[in-house]
């Protein structure tokens, strides 16, 4: 498989030698957040005492619903404010950026909740995501002699990314007239559009139909070998499993365990933060229950 | 009856400075809102301050009216960087209340008695405010068309009125369909995917903000300078919504819709109006007074836009299958 390639190994050789604890150091950590604390009323819903993605690698952030993994990605990502901890990416203070200025340092998230721009052509939802275009400033926007060119490569290429996410038929439709996975792959698409060293994928299975599972998949894995970091959260263990190379879980706003899939789902810690809370629930052998709608 | 006059009466305004005014004003709504959706409920307050900048200082100041003009655009600049800048980083719902709010603020401020040797109290300001712009009327004469006739000066003012609806509809129809119209589109449609994407949506939210203000006091300058008089009940909330009225008529977010929406808006007002005037006069209808024609004429109009909305919700030039993606 092309998607396994040597991008994968060197991540998964390098995450061999990192101890498998909570808050363990990387080699080569892209981001880096430490005592993040974020709280609603009385409720911490992320306490993080120490977090670092290794560049490079596939790292899934998983725990049960509630653990905080979405307020976790807001507040990395600026779309939310702590109220105490730094973070940097890149080597670079994060502490409070604007979310869109986070996204031009090339740290570019999705949602949870996929935000298609309905009625706007597929096309067009590609654009968007280009990076430093010319013809986004006002003045400049009135003669199309500036930007036309840039136009045209950005076309160029979003074509090239429509057709890998099997989007190319859709071209020219309103976003808005998309299935709900497609939507999913279409703001996927959109975030690589802007050509982002670390993409965080908030639940980017969810919805999404078994059959069109693998090629997002592979899909994520191609984003590795490319030589982006992908971050991303998922509640479908089977996934988690199959393309993470690291896996750090959360439960209460607190990371409990890292470590490979592997080994992770092994932690009795692990088992304990999912079968706590859902004591009363039966699981399934695949973990189905696991996979309902995660409201953080 | 006289059909001819009614036809005539509303041709006249329909193509004429009421219609202009209007068409400016809803412009400037679809910039805001069709196109980035900015809900502006206070348009007027945009209007009023051209109007008002042209005649408090050409009359009351005895400024020149090309000074008049740019400083009226200025503050309406600034106008909008006021209402902007505390509302834009909220939800859309703040800026509606902030606008309606702002435009009675002004009218209702421009009318006080305590300012009335500024602003003229509720008389206004009257007087030759757009004399220097009459002069320049190369028209030598009136003008004889079928139904209607336009006098030399209503003649000058419509030809430079729709000039410039013509140079601004060219403008927007440039901006919409670059980059930078698919960013305040993208944030129309969902702004935090926008500012995901790292573009910083407050800056392009203030710019339509201010261009369509903009274009709102351009209508209140055409306003001052046509009818030689500014007074503050021409500005009330219901210029806004008839505003909006027209740019939904002529269907939002197109570039050709607050023209047709602002031309067919006026010629049903004015020609129900006259029809039923003309009914009443001939005897033929006889359960109604002429002064009752006035509300009934916008009953009658607002029955036909519902209709409009029941049956064509995209307006005159709207795409329907757009709309319907809002249901998701």
């Amino acid at each position: 498989m092309p998607a396994n390639g040597r991008r994968a190994q060197e991540a998964q050789a390098v995450l061999a030698t990192v101890p498998r604890v909570p808050g363990a150091p990387k080699p080569d950590p892209i981001l880096l957040a430490s005592s993040i604390v974020r709280r609603f009323g009385g409720l911490s819903a992320v306490d993080v005492a120490h977090v670092e993605i290794q560049r490079g690698s596939i790292t899934a952030l998983i725990g049960p619903n509630g653990a905080g993994k979405t307020t976790f990605f807001n507040l990395l990502t600026g779309f939310d404010t702590p109220d105490e901890g730094t973070w940097s990416f890149n080597g670079r203070s994060m502490g409070k950026l604007s979310p869109y200025r986070v996204a031009r340092l090339g740290m570019v998230r999705t949602f949870q909740l996929t935000k298609a721009l309905n009625r706007l052509r597929v096309i067009d939802n590609m654009l968007l995501g280009a990076k430093g275009q010319r013809g986004e400033h006002l003045w400049a926007s009135l003669f199309p002699f500036l930007w036309r060119g840039q136009e045209a490569m950005n076309t160029k290429r979003a074509d090239l990314l429509l057709a890998r996410f099997s989007l190319d038929a859709k071209r020219a439709d309103f976003a808005g007239s998309l299935s709900g996975g497609q939507r999913k792959l279409l703001e996927m698409a959109r975030a690589l559009m802007s050509e982002p060293e670390l993409i965080m994928l908030d639940e980017p299975m969810a919805g999404v139909n078994p059959a069109l599972t693998q090629s997002l998949l592979q899909h994520i894995k191609m984003i590795r070998e490319e030589g982006s970091t992908v971050l991303f959260i998922e509640h479908d263990m089977d996934m988690v499993h199959d393309i993470s190379d690291w896996v750090i879980v959360m439960a209460q706003g607190q990371i409990i365990a890292e470590g490979p899939p592997g080994d992770v789902m092994r932690n009795p810690e692990v088992i304990d933060a999912y079968l706590g809370a859902h004591h009363e629930m039966a699981l399934t052998e695949s973990g189905q229950s696991l996979t309902t709608g995660d409201a953080t | 009856m006289d059909l001819s006059f009614v036809l005539g009466q509303s041709i006249t305004q329909a193509l004429g400075v009421t219609a202009i005014i209007y068409c400016l004003a809803a412009m400037g709504l679809n910039l805001q809102f069709g196109y980035t959706g900015l809900l502006n409920f206070g348009q007027v307050a945009f209007a009023a301050i051209g109007a008002y900048s042209v005649g408090v200082l050409v009359i009351s100041f005895g400024a020149s009216l090309w000074a008049a003009i740019p400083i009226g655009l200025l503050a309406s600049v600034v106008l909008a960087l006021v209402l902007g800048i505390p509302t834009l980083r909220l939800r859309a719902d703040y800026l509606a209340i902030v606008t309606i709010a702002a435009s009675e603020i002004i009218r209702l401020m421009v009318r006080s008695i305590a300012l009335r040797d500024t602003f003229g109290g509720a008389n206004g300001v009257n007087g030759k405010m757009g004399q220097a712009f009459h002069d320049l009327n190369p028209f030598p004469a009136e003008i004889d068309l079928p139904f209607f006739t336009w006098t030399r000066q209503d003649l000058w003012v419509v030809a430079v009125g729709w000039s410039l609806i013509a140079i601004f509809t060219l403008g927007t129809w440039l901006l919409v369909r670059s980059p930078w119209g698919r960013v305040v589109k993208s944030i129309r449609e969902d702004e935090n995917a926008v500012v995901s994407l790292g573009k910083n949506a407050y800056v392009y939210k203030m710019q339509a903000l201010i261009l369509g203000g903009l274009l709102g006091t351009v209508g209140g300058i055409v306003w001052a300078i046509a009818k030689q008089s500014v007074q503050p009940d021409n500005f009330v909330p219901d210029v806004t919504f008839f505003s909006y009225t027209i740019l939904l008529l002529g269907g939002a977010a197109r570039v050709f819709g607050p023209i047709a929406g602002a031309i067919i808006f006026w010629f049903l007002l004015v020609f129900v109006g006259e029809f039923l005037n003309q009914m009443i006069a001939a005897g033929w209808i006889t359960f109604l007074l002429p002064t009752d024609v006035g509300p009934i004429r916008f009953i009658l109009v607002g029955l036909g836009l519902m209709g409009l909305m029941i049956f064509r919700p995209q307006g005159i030039f709207g795409d329907k299958r757009e709309l319907a993606l809002d249901a998701r």
